[in-house]
């Protein structure tokens, strides 16, 4: 390879830069400020490339192509400003990362939309008018437009610097995303900044899309495929800080070049193929970047953050009728396989919603109790299934003991040592870190033909000898899901979870009586992601097959959902939240042909009228109920 | 656990009594899944063909007196779900057979489920060579031609260009790995002294088109093998066109003719790219043409490869239950090995070797006609022409499978 090579690509790399810039800063804009994780994101970049195609093909010519990215960036700005003001405005004071399954929902309603309006063919747009061609730089023809839009990253750069700098909004932006309570005690309308700064981010994601238009074809991938990459470029960057996000940009595309010229090399006789690193280059930037740096390359310790929301009550233990409830709800659950000539799905699905119940309540005990956001959850529940997978498979264990031992054992080896680098960071910066983790073990799996078996992954692991029978394996599940729940139960109940608490509401003064912050966070992480195994295996072995989906960051946000559907504030959320997600999407599949946006919409009014999640709304209106009786008349 | 056992063999004996009474002289439902949501642009023809297929065989009275009834699911792109949706179609619904998928692990995933439960399973489109050789079974069928055979058709074609150094580009999963694999092999296997100069795998979905573009042409090759496809191909055809590199170099690529992936090309359409697919305006085979004239005046719109894909399916299927005289499992298998019947493709043939249809495809070289990417110097190749000796196929399917 020639010095010319490598510095050629490193120009392609500054215009990847520029790109996956824009992908990014609208978001940090937008966390920064409303500490909203706007799954969305992706979905106003989409929207952004498809209102820009058909601007450029229904208008047409210059003013179509270049007039058209404007008017996709105004589009989704106020796009952007809608979903504010309609849905987000309405549950700010939910806890914390509720606003994110509102997200979520918006991102299954606009991916039907889209298909509904533009239709399934990807659609290519034309060439940007006036750079069509390339031009000769040390041998090579680079084409005009990656010219362009090499200049595009540091000019949206500068601008949004002035903005931030010099103008009055600029500087409660940067205000609010210091301490946005105190710009609200200064009387500032902040209503008003949220939807601004809204449809900032979103415009952001508007004209990032829109200038991608002649690099790739608008398609209905685009929202699912983004996210990861801009939450990457926001956290290596440092929140808040859009210079780190060009930078962390920049590092990333850069390494990306990298490793396509370099290709396939043999070094010391092994032979490697760079290239198959891009799959994770930027998740393994970001794992070192906050190992390294714990608030990424830019970013400040986070101030304290005053939640906006109502603070949780202290855990109670059930009382006599919630006893009762779950008493009859489990003894129908016993005996529903009984019931199977004449109901035979009813096990089938019972043994997902089961481990549905069990993976969500194991996420949940990290977030909820822990405070801990893991985004990468899905590692231990995928650690566990390939692990029970492959010792059937390749070690010949039967199904027992690979369910009952290898299968945590994994999970717990994996949750032990990503859990050591993450206790040592918080808030958003823990949950990134987590998602690193994830994603890289994902990718590890999805490439490792000869032992994973790939991105095929592993066939053929029934469960043997009685379990072969699905009602038996329904009871298993059954009991190893209720052990599992009552067993996290417990520990919330015991002085381990006092402790848990105490670290999550304020560390400093659990430090100061003596907890060990980090090793309570530790060990929390650890039972978390060994129970949250034996979810993995059990699925194993429901499905006779695992792939790399189990691990993927898809089945992280499904966990997120789950919880927060249940309700992130009480003990009994996530038994009832993972359930109902999977009988929601297993019902909404079978019935509507626009499945993904009846989805959506349930979730949207699940959120508006349990803004606490199903089991934390009704546990408040019980509890308000009880107060307006004992109130004298 | 020995109650549990009573207990289950008890609830076993229910479900037998249930169901004896419900096999009536009623429609014969085939159950049929796929991910619509995830790929449309491939499955919504598909749909649109196998629904023809049904509306055409039930008008003329259905199958054994009987219509046919297809019950179809989204599987979620998951094979955790796709699993579950099988069971469903199998306990619910009843269903005599399942068939669809397109993505080769939800493929390998239920030609799993389909020999763990010993239900009939009809792979439509995964291409994956698993599914038929390495983790064949009895219990599967698949229609659409494997990952190696798309390469082997291309073979003659890439021997002709001579050319001794070669570029490879690919999706970074086991498609693009197995399909790059085949083309070594077989490239090697003719022409000994080709060489090759480099290797990109990229992300699926996501490919930096300028840099991949740039180190392929940086290495020099004379040929390049392109295994991309969908999004990706778009990229690589603009970015590759934009910079010039195709210019003097024969490029072999694979699915590209298809119109799922070539139609949103357009003006960037490469000229003269070797590849396999399915030019569906300039067939003329009056079975063809025949097809093509009913699946316009049935959606108003022309057909992709999936379109015919979802016609034969359901095609075979309706073809192997009337040869069986029944909707028994170990008949239709039965009837399914060494079936034949007549296409819009022509003729074709579920091997018994390793039930796999011998429906071939169309190799040529891509050209821009109107505004809009085809094929010219198209041929037919038959599915079975290009296969493996028998020896060597059985060597890599389990033996049981062909028992």
């Amino acid at each position: 390879m020639t010095i010319d090579a490598l510095l050629f690509q490193a120009l392609n790399g500054l215009a990847s830069a520029s790109s996956l810039f824009l992908i990014g800063v609208g978001l940090s804009i937008i966390f920064g400020v409303s500490r909203i994780v706007n799954m969305a994101h992706g979905s106003l970049y989409m929207l952004g490339i498809y209102i820009a195609y058909s601007c450029a093909t229904h208008i047409g010519g210059a003013f179509g192509f270049w007039g058209g990215i404007v008017i996709s960036t105004l589009l989704v700005a106020a796009i952007g400003a809608m979903i504010e003001i309609v849905l987000l405005r309405r549950i700010y004071r939910a806890p914390e990362l509720f606003q994110l399954l509102a997200t979520f929902a918006v991102v299954l309603v606009v991916s039907d939309l889209t298909l509904w309006i533009w239709g399934n063919e990807d659609l290519l747009g034309p060439r940007a008018p006036g750079m069509t061609g390339a031009v000769e730089i040390l041998g090579r023809r680079m084409p005009t437009y990656d010219i362009f839009m090499m200049f595009v990253g540091p000019a949206v750069l500068l601008v949004l610097y002035w903005l931030l700098a010099r103008t009055r909004f600029g500087r409660l932006i940067r205000a609010a995303t210091q301490d946005r309570e105190m710009v609200g005690a200064l009387g500032v309308d902040q209503a008003r900044l949220f939807t601004l700064v809204f449809a900032l981010g979103a415009g952001l994601a508007g004209l990032g899309g829109a200038l991608q238009l002649p690099r790739e074809p608008a398609n209905l991938a685009i929202d699912l495929n983004l996210i990861g990459d801009a939450f990457v470029v926001v956290v290596v960057g440092g929140m808040g800080s859009i210079t780190g996000a060009y930078l962390a940009a920049l590092i990333i595309a850069e390494i990306k070049a990298l490793c396509i010229a370099l290709g396939a090399q043999t070094i010391f006789g092994v032979s490697f193929n760079f290239s198959r690193l891009t799959l994770v280059a930027e998740f393994l930037v970001m794992a070192v970047v906050l190992i390294v740096r714990p608030y990424g390359l830019m970013g400040r310790a986070q101030g304290l953050i005053r939640t906006l929301a109502i603070p949780e009550e202290p855990v109670r233990a059930a009382d006599a009728m919630t006893k009762g409830l779950a008493g009859i709800v489990l003894a129908v659950l016993v005996v529903m396989p009984l019931a199977s000539a004449y109901w035979p799905y009813a096990t089938v699905l019972g043994i997902d919603m089961l481990i549905a119940a069990l993976f969500a309540t194991s996420l949940h005990f990290i977030k909820g109790p822990g405070g801990m956001h893991s985004f990468g959850h899905a590692a231990y529940f995928g650690l566990g299934a390939y692990g029970a997978g492959l010792a059937v498979k390749a070690g010949g264990l039967s199904t027992m003991p690979a369910l009952l031992v290898v299968a945590p054992l994994a999970a717990f080896a994996g949750a032990a040592l990503f859990g050591w680098f993450c206790v040592r960071l918080s808030g958003v910066y823990l949950a990134m870190l987590t998602l690193a983790f994830g994603q890289i073990v994902w990718s590890i799996v999805y490439q490792w033909e000869t032992f994973t078996g790939g991105s095929n992954g592993v066939v053929g692991v029934w469960p043997q000898g009685l379990l072969a029978d699905r009602s038996i394996y329904y009871w298993l599940v059954l009991a190893l899901t209720v052990s599992g729940v009552m067993f996290l139960r417990t520990v919330i109940f015991a002085p381990f979870g006092l402790g848990l608490r105490a670290v999550r509401d304020n560390p400093l003064r659990a430090a100061a009586i003596g907890l060990d912050v980090r090793r309570i966070q530790w060990i929390a992480f650890i039972l978390a992601g060994t129970v949250c195994g034996v979810a993995g295996g059990l699925y194993a072995f429901a499905k006779g097959s695992i792939s790399p989906e189990t691990i993927h960051v898809g089945r992280s946000i499904d966990g997120i959902v789950m919880v927060l559907l249940g309700g992130l504030q009480t003990v009994s959320g996530p038994v009832i939240g993972g359930p109902l997600f999977t009988l929601l999407q297993d019902t909404l599949i079978r019935q509507v042909s626009y499945w993904r946006a009846a989805l959506g919409i349930v979730i949207l009014i699940i959120v508006l009228v349990f803004p606490q999640g199903v089991v934390g709304s009704i546990a408040h209106w019980r509890q308000w109920l009880a107060e307006r009786a004992r109130r004298p008349a | 656990m020995q109650w549990l056992k009573s207990v289950a063999v008890a609830a076993l004996g229910l479900g037998w009594i249930g169901s004896t009474g419900a096999d009536a002289q009623g429609p014969i439902k085939i159950g049929e899944m796929n991910s619509y949501k995830s790929q449309p642009a491939f499955l919504e023809p598909y749909r649109r063909g196998w629904q023809m297929a049904i509306e055409e065989i039930n008008a003329k009275g259905g199958v054994l007196g009987r219509q046919l009834e297809v019950i179809s699911r989204d599987d979620n792109a998951n094979p955790g779900d796709a699993v579950r949706v099988a069971e469903e179609l199998v306990t619910r619904e009843g269903v005599a057979l399942i068939s669809g998928t397109f993505l080769s692990h939800i493929g390998l995933a239920v030609t799993d489920f389909a020999k763990q439960k010993k239900v009939l399973f009809v792979a439509a489109e995964p291409l994956t060579d698993k599914i038929t050789w390495e983790n064949g079974n009895r219990y599967t069928f698949r229609l659409r031609t494997s990952t190696y055979m798309q390469v082997a058709m291309l073979m003659p074609d890439t021997l002709a260009a001579k050319k001794k150094r070669w570029a490879l580009v690919y999706p970074n999963f086991e498609y693009g790995q197995s399909a790059v694999a085949a083309f070594k092999k077989l490239l090697k296997e003719k022409q000994p002294d080709a060489e090759f100069v480099t290797e990109q795998a990229t992300p699926l979905g996501k490919v930096d088109a300028g840099a991949v573009v740039q180190a392929l042409a940086d290495a020099k090759p004379d040929g390049i093998f392109n295994v991309l496809f969908g999004t990706d191909l778009a990229r690589f055809a603009r970015e590759g066109n934009t910079r010039g590199i195709f210019k003097d170099r024969t490029v072999v690529s694979l699915l590209s003719g298809e119109p799922e992936y070539l139609d949103p090309l357009k003006e960037d359409t490469p000229e003269g790219w070797i590849v396999t697919g399915y030019p569906w305006d300039e067939i003329d085979t009056p079975a063809h043409k025949a097809f093509v004239a009913a699946y316009q005046k049935r959606w108003n719109d022309y057909p992709r490869l999936g379109s015919p894909v979802g016609y034969i399916t359901m095609q075979s299927i309706a073809e192997a239950i009337k040869k069986a005289g029944s909707t028994d499992t170990e008949k239709m298998i039965a009837a399914f090995r060494g079936l034949k019947i007549d296409t819009s493709f022509g003729p074709i043939e579920y091997r018994k070797q390793d039930h796999q249809a011998t429906m071939g495809a169309y190799v040529g070289k891509t050209t821009l006609k109107g505004g809009k990417g085809t094929m010219k110097d198209f041929r037919y190749v038959d599915g079975g022409s290009i296969q493996p000796a028998d020896g060597e196929v059985a060597k890599m399917r389990p033996k049981e499978a062909n028992e």
